[in-house]
């Protein structure tokens, strides 16, 4: 729907009470995400004055900007751009996966992606492995194997409950074989191993980021491709048929492009859970269910929130930093009920 | 026994990590230090350097100083920027601190870290000690630390017990056995006392398998203690109650750090453990 141009503005429907159109939501939160980017990477223990910010691209002479400007370059930016790039990555492959499942429940971790992928770098750990270099790749086989299974399993009968159903069971098969990993786990290993079932946006670097970015943006672009047919699910799966998108293949690309999406983010940041649940659901209750702008306007919102609670995450207990999944259950829980009172009264 | 090359490898990686980390060599005698380990800290202000100590992790708590200083979070997962905030000329470091990628950052930041073995030997104690002297410029002071503790040690472990022992925690209400390579289990080991839990690291301990083991003796820490209601509390917890440890009343009760931190108290530590053991009820 395009919103009428000024001079024919008159309150169309009296439901649609001065509710910014998506365009106008999406261009919103760009600017918000831009302020709240600035601002967290001007804030934390070390204080960057804001107004010297922007003379910090240069290479300064004077060490207290040398100091700032190592910082902002080594440790605050990647920071940022990672909560960026993991908060949006999590959230559309949540709206998408909503769609497919046709279930308001439905997240990223429930085919398969999340523990399948804490599994792998867990596994890694325990057998031995100690850099990043072998156990992020782990991570994403363990992800890819353990949705992969979970597809097989839950597509040899038709319908999508099977799926869902096989996406629980292996969830729980790679939750106690994490236990038994555990159990057998050296006190120097669950170090290690807490990192993976917590989350963490600690490991952010360039290098890592420089694969990492578009990657995401590749994948949520083919995933925004696929619009018109979550749109026809939202009618249902036989009227999704009806009109002529074939939803086996849909599901199938579907499946494959959010474990490719949510494998590596697993790999590098650990299992964050919230995002990907919340944030659409954010998004539905303000902005309705078109997908075309639902998945645009969830990517932003992703990172919005992401970006947010990491925030709050290092600013709270300064100088030490809070795990960044109790900030995202914090402010996404009180602010999805207070969305869903208020729609009802 | 376990062959020498399993003892000294350890300290072998953790030498190499540490000459590789190392690379911003430490001014020579610095003032503003982060500690990253509580047996760490505890460390810096026995040789009488607390008042560099500029902020510490969540788990140096002894001696009661320490708990003023800013903290950076607990050291396996500290927060980086925290210790940038702080501005230190030195920041020392447990092998066990992490994340890897917050040590990484530190490197880059030209910020000098020296990172220390947490064995929980006599070896790894003396590394520790020496190890923070030189990095704080003490000069001596570590040498005269590691030869009053071995010193102590050595005169103190003239006297062998011959008991059998359980190591418990049980802070959460879930018992925890320690094994092998704990600060706990050395610690028993040079009392002579045999622990009878066989596996490494610390298990979690079903109420039969303590009450299958038999113990002679329990020795626990004052906060798995309070955290079952007292001493009566703690004995009489299921699998416990049926020891003769707990027929006998022989529960021994010692601080957590004490026990489990192998730092510059040790022959303290040492002492309470042998008095414990010794006790008759």
């Amino acid at each position: 729907m395009r919103s009428p141009s000024p001079a024919l503005a008159v309150p169309a429907a009296p439901r649609a009470r001065r509710r910014p159109s998506p365009l106008q939501l999406l261009l919103i939160l760009c600017l918000l995400l831009a302020a709240l980017a600035l601002a967290s990477a001007s804030s934390g223990a070390v204080r960057i004055p804001l107004a010297h910010l922007a003379d910090l691209w240069r290479t300064p002479a004077d060490p207290q900007a040398a100091f700032w400007r190592n910082v902002l370059l080594e440790v605050r930016l990647p920071r940022v751009v990672f909560a960026i790039v993991v908060g949006s990555g999590l959230a559309i492959s949540g709206a998408v996966m909503q769609a497919l499942f046709r279930n308001p429940l439905a997240e990223p971790g429930l085919i398969g992606v999340s523990l399948g992928g804490a599994l792998g770098a867990v596994g890694a750990i325990v057998l031995g492995a100690q850099s990043l270099a072998i156990i992020a790749p782990a991570a994403f086989v363990g992800s890819l194997l353990a949705t992969g299974a979970a597809y097989r399993l839950g597509t040899v009968q038709p319908g999508v409950a099977n799926l869902l159903l096989a996406g629980v069971a292996i969830n729980a098969i790679c939750a106690s074989v994490i236990g038994v990993f555990t159990y057998q786990a050296t006190d120097v290993q669950l170090r290690n191993l807490t990192f993976w079932n917590m989350g963490s946006l600690a490991g952010a670097n360039w290098s890592m980021l420089a694969w990492l970015t578009p990657w995401v943006l590749l994948l949520s672009i083919l995933l925004i491709r696929d619009w018109r047919a979550l749109n026809a699910l939202l009618l249902g799966e036989r009227e999704a048929q009806h009109l002529g998108f074939a939803l086996r293949r849909l599901r199938h690309r579907i499946v494959i492009l959010c474990a490719l999406l949510v494998g590596p983010l697993v790999a590098v940041a650990g299992t964050i859970s919230f995002i990907g649940l919340v944030v659409p659901h954010l998004v539905r209750l303000t902005q309705g269910a078109d997908h075309r702008w639902l998945l645009p306007i969830t990517l932003a919102g992703g990172a919005l929130v992401m970006t947010l609670a990491d925030w709050l995450a290092r600013m709270i207990v300064m100088p030490a930093e809070l795990p960044i999944g109790i900030i995202t259950a914090f402010i996404g829980g009180p602010f999805l009920l207070w969305l869903l009172t208020r729609r009802q009264g | 026994m376990r062959s020498g090359y399993f003892r000294i490898l350890p300290a072998l990686l953790t030498a190499l990590c540490g000459a590789l980390l190392s690379s911003p060599a430490p001014a020579a005698d610095p003032q503003r230090v982060v500690s990253l380990g509580g047996p760490i800290t505890e460390i810096v202000y026995a040789l009488g350097a607390g008042d560099r100590l500029v902020g510490a992790d969540a788990s140096s708590i002894y001696p009661a100083a320490a708990e003023k200083l800013p903290k950076v979070g607990y050291y396996r997962g500290f927060a980086v920027e925290g210790v940038i905030g702080l501005q230190p000329q030195l920041v020392l470091a447990s092998d066990q601190a992490g994340p890897p990628a917050a040590m990484a950052q530190l490197q880059k930041l030209g910020i000098p870290v020296v990172v220390l073995s947490a064995e929980p030997t006599l070896e790894g104690l003396e590394q520790r000690l020496e190890g923070v002297a030189k990095a704080l410029g003490l000069g001596n002071a570590g040498h005269e630390q590691v030869a009053r503790i071995r010193a102590e040690v050595s005169r103190l472990t003239q006297t062998r017990s011959k008991q059998s022992v359980l190591l418990l925690s049980a802070h959460s209400g879930k018992l925890q056995a320690a094994g092998e390579g704990t600060a706990a289990d050395a610690l028993l080991r040079l009392t002579g006392a045999r622990n009878l839990f066989a596996d490494k690291g610390y298990k979690p301990l079903s109420a039969e398998a303590a009450a299958a083991l038999q113990p002679e003796v329990i020795v626990t820490t004052t906060l798995s203690v309070e955290a079952n209601g007292g001493i009566k509390g703690f004995l009489a917890q299921p699998g416990i109650a049926v020891t003769p440890a707990a027929r006998n009343g022989r529960l021994v009760v010692m601080d957590d750090l004490l026990l489990l931190g192998f730092g510059p108290r040790l022959p303290e530590a040492l002492r309470e453990l042998q008095a414990g053991l010794a006790a008759r009820p």
